[in-house]
């Protein structure tokens, strides 16, 4: 039975077979702000409300959203910041609650300012991390992002002395989006779920984001489950899984098809939440009715899709616990070890450009579908990994990596015997 | 990829890439980056969430032969105007050729209204998300003079 969290909304829908699917909306205007989640309590499928926050927030530069919003031009999302919290309770007045969580998704490194604003806006729920909002998305020290992340948990953990249940979702299964192998994704969720609990979170999910190839997804997200199981016993959590987030296709049939894929590959491996995506992905922002639109077909291909089915072997769970343990070696407390994993290169991120990350390992699609290593750098994966011994990698190969998805469901689209 | 600085005895030219401020992205940049390298120029590539400091001190300090703004979160052509100030505002950059491009608003491409105010702006080149701004782009850089720095 849901206990009014975030988590407990997610569980009780798990109990019943049903996949709750959110949406990644984010508006500047309040009012439009408003009719968007109202757009998702009233869409008629188990949903969880968004508040996206825009790109100016996320870097702490609140200023440019006053100036902006004084000027008149359109921001990419929802100020939360900038805003008084009661503009954000308006917002969410007899919206928000024990059967319409709304969760804040950010993408900052120092998310304090945003915990505290959503915090006194009467919200309890966000995502993040230390790590998977540091190295692809900021020029903060990763130890800098450590500090801040187990200071904003804190302020977080804090709500449950008041009877309240915060939830805490781990990014780090969508390190760059794409082209980072799954047993890295999986390692850096478990990880982050582990830093969440160590600062006293007692509710948190951890994130894998669909990849190129249906099978490693799925052997994917029965390692995440395995090791959370493992690791996380004894604190609510759920697995969230990522519609996927690259390069989109952009035919309403293949945007349409990949979206059902992922409804598919998260009831098939028991994933319990779904982001999802829409058919604008390729275009622009969506627009509200298009990502109604998104959450129904998912629920939709998800009430269709049965759970369970084998998963071959490949060696991805091997992949990420060796990962996970050669990183918790590294110091009992867990901020400390992402820190010297990242100085080692045991955690590297293909093609991340972060002024900490080692970036000496490279990742391909290969000739089958499925994304492997081509360059493991210090990753502690040495006897795991078959290396395809290839030099660097070419624009047009990096090209043909990062648009496989695309090319794939978009020529199915055009192809009226294929799987669009 | 090394994030080496560029030493410019060799032909091919110098060349800056970065984000803007508010822009995590970073598929474009690592793309243009090879792109560029493989077409026989040296990059540095300032990487996502570069600050106008950084992007005008960086330019200031390699005094590159082209800066390449490459911006995808919408809020490009605001961030991009701001930038393109602080950059000619420095005279050792008042005549650098300075490109920009991407999708530079939430809308989708803004056509020639928001290319026409980024030009006045200062940039020598607009190229929005569109079929073929990678082409128009290559061709800008065949105009450019290769090698020509003290």
């Amino acid at each position: 039975m849901s206990d009014g969290s975030f988590g407990g909304f997610v569980a009780a829908a798990a109990a019943r077979g049903e996949l709750v699917v959110q949406p990644r909306m984010g508006i500047g205007d309040p009012a439009a702000m408003r009719a968007g989640l109202l757009a998702v309590r009233r869409a008629g499928v188990p949903a969880v409300g968004t508040l996206t926050l825009d790109s100016y927030t996320r870097v702490g530069d609140h200023a440019a959203v006053r100036a902006a919003l004084a000027a008149g031009d359109d921001l990419n999302g929802y100020p939360i910041v900038a805003y008084p919290p009661s503009t954000t309770r308006a917002v969410l007045a007899g919206l928000h609650g024990p059967d319409f969580p709304v969760q804040v998704r950010h993408g900052s490194a120092k998310p304090q300012d945003i915990v505290v604003a959503l915090l006194a806006a009467g919200l309890h729920a966000t995502e993040g991390g230390p790590l998977s909002y540091c190295l692809p998305y900021s020029r903060v020290p990763v130890a800098e992002a450590v500090r801040a992340w187990a200071e904003s948990c804190l302020l977080l953990a804090g709500l449950r002395e008041r009877g309240g249940r915060p939830h805490l979702e781990s990014f780090g299964g969508c390190m760059m989006g794409q082209l980072c192998p799954p047993g890295l994704l999986v390692a850096i969720s478990v990880l982050e779920g582990l830093f969440f609990r160590q600062h006293g979170l007692g509710s948190v999910s951890l994130s894998y984001a669909q990849q190129t190839h249906p099978e490693q997804d799925a052997e994917a997200v029965h390692a995440l489950r395995a090791l959370a199981a493992e690791h996380l016993s004894d604190v609510d959590w759920h697995v969230v899984l990522y519609t996927y987030m690259g390069v989109f296709p952009r035919t309403r049939h293949g945007a349409t098809a990949l979206l059902e894929r992922a409804a598919e590959l998260a009831v098939r491996t028991g994933a319990a939440r779904l982001i999802v995506k829409t058919v604008a992905e390729a275009h622009r922002i969506p627009t509200v009715d298009e990502n109604v639109a998104a959450l129904r077909i998912a629920s939709r291909a998800a009430a269709r899709a049965e759970p369970g089915g084998p998963v071959a072997d490949t060696g991805v769970l091997a992949e990420a616990r060796a990962i996970v343990e050669a990183v918790l070696d590294l110091s009992p407390d867990v901020g400390v070890a992402l820190v010297r994993a990242v100085e080692r290169g045991y955690l590297d991120v293909p093609y991340c450009l972060h002024p900490d990350n080692a970036g000496r390992t490279r990742a391909v699609v290969d000739p089958t579908g499925r994304l492997r290593w081509s360059r493991i750098g210090a990753l502690p994966l040495a006897g795991l990994v078959e290396t395809t011994g290839h030099a660097d990698t070419s624009a047009a190969e990096l090209l043909r990596s990062l648009s496989h998805v695309e090319r794939t469901f978009d020529d199915a689209a055009l192809d009226p015997t294929g799987i669009g | 990829m090394d994030l080496a600085e560029p030493t410019s005895a060799q032909p091919g030219l110098d060349i800056v890439v970065t984000s803007l401020a508010s822009d995590a992205h970073t598929w474009n940049l690592v793309y243009l980056q090879l792109v560029l390298e493989e077409l026989g120029h040296r990059v540095v590539n300032l990487g996502a969430c570069a600050p106008d400091d950084l992007i005008v001190t960086e330019c200031a300090r390699l005094g590159p032969d082209l800066v390449v703004v490459s911006s995808v979160n919408g809020h490009g052509f605001h961030e991009a105007k701001r930038v393109i100030a602080r950059l000619r505002a420095r005279p050792e950059l008042a005549a650098t050729p300075v490109v920009v491009g991407g999708k530079l608003g939430i809308d989708g491409p803004g056509g020639r209204r928001r290319a026409t105010a980024l030009t006045e702006a200062g940039f020598d080149g607009v190229f929005e998300d569109a079929a073929g701004s990678i082409a128009e782009f290559r061709s800008f850089l065949d105009r450019l003079p290769v090698g020509v720095r003290s």
